[in-house]
């Protein structure tokens, strides 16, 4: 499994209540969440983001609230994996759940910069910043966890007879 | 503590922190926001039923009495699989309560419970000695379906409790002086424990709020020592069985924090994150026009016992807003009965149903651009009650009400 786009990047304790208000709350369809994401710190992320972007954060991505309407919006908006320093716990297993891939490397998290273009291979968990030519590496998925994010999450994953 | 209820529900002698274990669930809770998600998932997995109809909590408190028709909707969504499948524990507007709240008073939980919330938090119940966990949706479906989720063993940082608290000072100021000691990712992935004997000064209602906040620093639970107390409200609420831990002498810790709670002073949290801790000195002049008194960390009888007692007699300062959310039916009726509600409705304030209401910018109190709410919640974030030009700052029901007298950030000393 393999993903390449270009960066938009974030700051550090990224909430679930910037990434997805609670005043859009009223739905749960992936589309209609995906018009709302990011708009209180970036009114223009889902004017710019395209089908593949890799979203980058900082320390504690996605604290807060426990709504799976967040990692929805993301996946919704065309992100296509979300690289941090770290992770909230919640945020964490809530994006396995749903299929969004996301990896936690401090180096990467803050060496890359807004606008770079970044290859991920989720087999080796080597992330490639081709703008400035540098290489990192997460932690790879381990196997059932990858084929729980290709099968698009925990819900396909039981479903396919899996676990 | 955490690590033997983890191992106790998952079959096992011991666990240890980094262990993936497999733990049966003695309660799923789901409310009007996440269950939709949960029940959508849940239909996907084809099962013809939940795995026990008395194990799940559906508890539509956030948008509720429904403030628009999609919230409606949404409600419906989860009335409908309430009745469909005969879930015991649903609670209907008349019944319902911030959940938090509700399933402690309707004793659905007690000591050595292994329990996953599709609400954060649902870290809450470690007020009573059990493991609960904030989960997503997907959780929460896959533990209606199966009766079982995976966890991920914590480590814990143990924080060693000593003396009482000041006058006017209560669990709000103790959690929030505890996130602005550690941060907001203080505890991340982590047990925090709570111990020593400064414990047992704590009432129910203080520690209910401190567990309620532990997902503020990162954590994955609070979890009190059973004590008295603590068995005293189960067997006034629940007629089930509890099972009490303790931890080793020799338990290990990643960290161990000691806390004398007769140095902690109010605190409040200044936009935009519940660490950015302030004490008295340093909160220069706020002017406010919203307080908000209620939630999931402060709706209890004795937090509005303790904003009644500064604000009866008195009035709230002319142009403020004050608006209080008893977090249970009971809890209403308690404080109606008492005179708490008279005191604050003379005083001025409006009394709300029970709901999250303005806590996550819902409804029932949302901020315009430029204004500032004092609020006995437990998030600041940008856009959080509001427009994304508002502030929230976090506080005691103490100093809430003290700031709702003077109009400004105020502690009580000030005016009572």
């Amino acid at each position: 499994m393999k993903a390449k786009g270009t960066v938009i990047k974030y700051g550090d304790n990224i909430d679930t209540d910037v990434i997805i208000p609670a005043r859009y709350l009223n739905t749960s369809l992936p589309e209609e969440l995906a018009k709302h994401c990011m708009e209180d710190i970036d009114k223009d992320f889902i004017n710019r983001v395209q089908q593949g972007d890799i979203m980058v954060g900082g320390a504690n991505f996605g604290c807060g609230s426990s709504r799976e309407h967040a990692p929805i919006a993301i996946k919704a908006s065309g992100i296509s994996c979300v690289i941090a320093e770290s992770f909230a716990r919640i945020f964490f297993r809530n994006s396995i759940n749903i299929g969004l891939p996301i990896l936690e490397c401090p180096e990467a998290a803050k060496d890359i910069g807004e606008g770079d273009t970044v290859s991920i291979d989720f087999d080796s968990g080597v992330i490639k910043n081709e703008t400035k030519g540098r290489e990192y590496r997460a932690a790879a998925f381990p196997q059932f966890m990858q084929e729980l994010i290709n099968a698009g999450g925990l819900v396909n994953y039981i479903s396919s007879g899996k676990m | 503590m955490t690590q033997k209820i983890l191992a106790r529900a998952a079959g096992l002698d011991s666990v240890k922190a980094g262990d993936l274990i497999m733990d049966k669930l003695s309660l799923v809770l789901g409310n009007d926001i996440t269950s939709p998600v949960a029940i959508r998932e849940f239909e996907k997995l084809g099962k013809a039923s939940v795995f026990d109809k008395a194990k799940i909590a559906l508890v539509p408190d956030h948008f509720t009495p429904n403030k628009d028709i999609k919230s409606a909707e949404q409600a419906k969504v989860v009335r409908t699989f309430a009745l469909d499948n005969d879930i015991v524990n649903y609670f209907e507007v008349g019944e319902v309560g911030i959940e938090h709240a509700l399933l402690p008073e309707k004793g659905l939980v007690v000591a050595g419970d292994v329990v996953i919330g599709a609400d954060s938090h649902t870290c809450t119940y470690g007020a009573l000695g059990a493991f609960s966990t904030g989960v997503g949706s997907t959780d929460m479906a896959a533990g209606m379906a199966t009766g079982k989720a995976w966890f991920k063993v914590p480590e814990a940082i143990k924080f060693y409790l000593t003396g009482s608290l000041p006058a006017y000072t209560s669990g709000k100021d103790l959690i929030l002086h505890i996130i602005g000691m550690i941060g907001v990712d203080g505890a991340l992935y982590k047990s925090m424990e709570f111990t020593g004997p400064g414990m047992h000064t704590l009432t129910m209602d203080d520690r209910f709020t401190v567990a309620n906040m532990a997902i503020e620093a990162g954590a994955k639970n609070g979890i009190f020592e059973v004590d008295d107390l603590t068995r005293e409200y189960m067997r006034e609420h629940s007629d089930r069985e509890f099972v009490e831990f303790t931890a080793d002498e020799d338990a290990e810790y990643a960290q161990v924090i000691n806390i004398d709670l007769s140095k902690v002073p109010h605190t409040v949290a200044f936009p935009h994150l519940p660490e950015n801790a302030r004490t008295p000195g340093n909160w220069g002049d706020v002017a406010i026009d919203q307080v908000v008194i209620g939630s999931c960390t402060n709706g209890r009888l004795s937090d509005l016992q303790r904003a009644a007692d500064i604000l009866r007699g008195r009035k709230v300062k002319k142009g403020v807003r004050v608006i209080v959310f008893p977090a249970t039916q009971r809890i209403y009726l308690e404080a109606l009965k008492d005179g708490t509600l008279s005191a604050l409705v003379e005083a001025g304030c409006v009394i709300s149903a029970p709901t999250c209401g303005p806590c996550l910018g819902g409804h029932m109190g949302i901020l315009a651009a430029g204004e500032r709410c004092i609020s006995t919640t437990n998030r600041n974030f940008i856009g959080r009650m509001g427009h994304v030009d508002s502030e929230v700052y976090l506080a005691s029901p103490e100093v809430a009400a003290a700031s709702a007298l003077t109009g400004r950030i105020t502690a009580p000393e000030e005016v009572v």
